[in-house]
């Protein structure tokens, strides 16, 4: 079959099997896709349809007819705008509680032996492998205001009244920083061991101390890895809701609880959709916005082969 | 063995080698020092990479550490950086012992294998790096900074980015950051290994003419016994923590005194004799050499491809040795060639010449008898082991 196309050596010069060539190049890339359509086609029935048929929900009211009143509620109730704030508070504070812990820990991760490293590392993934629900009522028993921490507290005397640790603020962003730090450290380690011993070496070697070369050669090396974890941290912490719903007590409101009081308990279908969309496209432009102030940095000056 | 013909031969050849004397180089650099390393010893877990290795370097001197991968010499060099922690011993740089300060305060230049370039630097702040935590002045550090691109021969390419450079450009940065700050001693890792092999000949001239420019004393590691000899005023080389020997590298090709150096540096073939009496035997043949024969025992002749020669003359004559052989295998390499015989006792030699038609005209063919002869003053005698 194939061969009834090939030419011979005495057609125009330049041009010998041009068509066999250019039909032998599109059998492959049609081969390629055949093969990728499996993919393809769970991406578009599990993320495509379903994120579309939200977006087709949001902009119908309770009446069923075509409107933007769900979008109006944003800007006219002030309860939307405070769960928007809390749900950027939150985020905020437990990624930076995740930085301020994670970066110490990556950090000795990294400098340890392969063997040690690997030991401790199975401690942070550890956590991975345990249901939130069962961690975050672990927490509760551990931070409420009978429980373990602020009993043994009061037994050695370091406080006469129980501390406000869990039902509040500080209980969510105890209980999502433990969720949340893994996130933060593996991307962050995976990037620290990347980082040329020799490099460092060089550093000191060329006369700057320890603490000048962690500062001026591995600190910089390092912010990628740190900004991935950042970025990954954050977005999780704006749609988190198993954590905050139990440590705080119902006087915390995320978005993501928003939602589910709106679905389940009003049964405002249209209204509960907006949120989500409204939540992914904030979240969009925030990856868009680390992606344009981090990008060319992580992408491009330290990329050398 | 020493003050042989053979010997002044090669002291004219290197004085053509080195038209400027040292001295008058050492005047240029009076911050050179010597390094005395003395009793060094190191071990990993309960191996011993180093055993008391004592080693004393001129100021000024280009000095190579040559061996196999696993004689130590890395480690020697990063126990002189101040990286790895010797067990025991002394480093000592113009007197002042240094075995204990941290690296940052060595003052020594080091060229790293990868060359150790900051990825997140152009090339002017790599340069500059050291220069700023030394705290220069902007002004100043400009000016040196330009003066070390133009001495590697990078004029104008200080904001290039690290990712930007050919490897012999990161290569030549990496020297200019090791010397900008003037240190009293550089050392370097096998600074040539990533580069291919046009770029890395050139490069071994440069760095060798910098050396002679700058007058640094140099400690330069190395596995590439080419390179070693091109470079180096001597070499140290090392077999399993130990320095084998040290010398020039004119002297350790002609002298070798183990096996070890022998088959390191240049190709050899080896030939069991046996010593009686101050006289060598090879079965029933008296081999001459011209110097001072061992008086008993077992000893291996070193015999090197180019010190082999195609001779008529079954019978040795005068101060040539010659040893029938059977021809294996004749191999043309364009310039030369290379042929493999079999003496009689079955042991393998190579001889290797040029190929210049006298010779091209007689070359033997494969199962042909020849006689090999080979010069009084070639013979060299190690002990087996």
């Amino acid at each position: 079959m194939q061969s009834a196309r090939f030419e011979d050596l005495g057609g125009p010069h330049g041009t010998l099997n041009a068509d066999a060539l250019r039909a032998d190049a599109r059998r492959e890339s049609f081969g390629l896709l055949a093969l990728l359509s499996p993919g393809l086609l769970l991406v578009f029935t599990v993320i495509i349809v379903p994120i579309g048929w939200l977006f087709w929900l949001s902009l119908y009211d309770e009446t069923g007819a075509l409107s933007a009143a769900n979008y109006a509620r944003f800007f006219e109730q002030a309860s939307y705008i405070r769960t928007f704030i809390t749900t950027f508070k939150v985020a905020f504070f437990v990624t930076g509680a995740c930085v301020l812990l994670g970066y110490p820990l990556a950090y000795m991760l990294s400098q340890l032996p392969r063997r040690a490293a690997s030991i401790c590392l199975i401690f942070v993934i550890l956590p991975f492998w345990t249901s939130v629900l069962v961690r975050t009522y672990a927490w509760l028993v551990i931070l409420q205001r009978k429980g373990l921490a602020n009993s043994w507290l009061i037994d050695l005397g370091v406080i006469s009244q129980p501390l406000p640790l869990a039902n509040n603020f500080a209980g969510v962003i105890i209980g999502m920083t433990h969720i949340m730090l893994p996130f933060l450290v593996l991307p962050l380690y995976a990037s620290m061991k990347t980082i040329d011993t020799d490099c460092l070496r060089a550093g000191m070697n060329l006369g700057a101390s320890p603490a000048a070369t962690f500062r001026q050669i591995f600190f910089p090396l390092s912010l990628p890895g740190l900004a991935s974890g950042v970025v990954i941290v954050f977005v999780l912490c704006l749609g988190f809701f198993v954590t905050p719903a139990l440590m705080g007590g119902g006087k915390v409101i995320m978005w993501a609880m928003r939602m589910e009081q709106t679905t389940s308990l009003y049964s405002n279908w249209g209204a509960g959709a907006a949120l989500g969309v409204v939540l992914l496209a904030v979240t969009l432009a925030l990856l868009g916005l680390f992606q344009w102030l981090l990008g060319a940095r992580a992408t491009g000056v330290w990329s050398s082969r | 063995m020493e003050g042989s013909g053979a010997e002044a031969l090669l002291r004219s050849v290197c004085a053509m080698n080195d038209p400027e004397p040292r001295e008058m180089l050492l005047s240029i650099a009076p911050s050179a020092l010597p390094i005395g390393i003395s009793g060094i010893e190191k071990r990993f877990g309960g191996v011993s990479v180093l055993r008391d290795l004592s080693l004393d370097v001129a100021a000024g001197e280009f000095l190579t550490l040559l061996g196999p991968s696993g004689s130590g010499k890395t480690t020697l060099l990063m126990i002189l950086a101040g990286f790895v922690r010797a067990n025991f011993g002394s480093i000592k740089v113009g007197g002042e012992e240094i075995i204990t300060t941290p690296p940052h305060r060595r003052n020594i230049g080091m060229v790293f294998q990868n060359y150790a370039l900051f990825p997140h630097m152009n090339v002017f702040h790599n340069i500059a790096f050291p220069l700023k935590q030394r705290r220069v002045s902007a002004a100043d550090t400009a000016e040196r900074v330009e003066k070390a691109l133009d001495l590697v021969q990078l004029k104008g390419l200080g904001e290039r980015r690290v990712d930007q450079l050919s490897g012999g450009q990161r290569q030549r940065v990496a020297l200019a950051r090791a010397i900008v700050f003037e240190p009293r001693i550089v050392l370097m890792d096998e600074p040539l290994s990533a580069l291919d092999k046009g770029l890395r000949e050139h490069m071994q001239i440069e760095l060798r003419n910098l050396h002679r420019r700058l007058g640094m004393t140099t400690v330069y590691v190395t596995h590439d016994q080419r390179e070693a000899i091109t470079m180096s005023d001597r070499i140290a080389v090392m077999n399993a923590g130990r320095i084998e020997q040290i010398d020039r590298p004119e002297v350790l090709y002609a002298r070798p005194q183990t096996r070890f150096v022998a088959g390191f540096i240049g190709d050899s073939s080896f030939i069991p004799v046996e010593c009686r009496n101050g006289s060598v035997w090879y079965e029933d043949r008296k081999i001459r050499m011209a110097a001072m024969a061992p008086s008993s025992g077992s000893h291996l002749m070193v015999v090197r491809p180019e010190k082999l020669r195609l001779v008529t003359d079954a019978e040795p004559s005068g101060s040539v040795n010659v040893l029938p052989a059977t021809v294996g295998d004749v191999i043309y390499q364009g310039d030369s060639f290379v042929c493999y015989a079999v003496l009689r006792d079955g042991q393998q030699v190579t001889l290797r010449d040029y190929c210049r038609s006298d010779v091209l005209a007689k070359l033997p063919r494969p199962g042909e008898p020849v006689n090999l002869g080979i010069d009084a003053e070639d013979v060299v005698l190690v002990a087996a082991d």
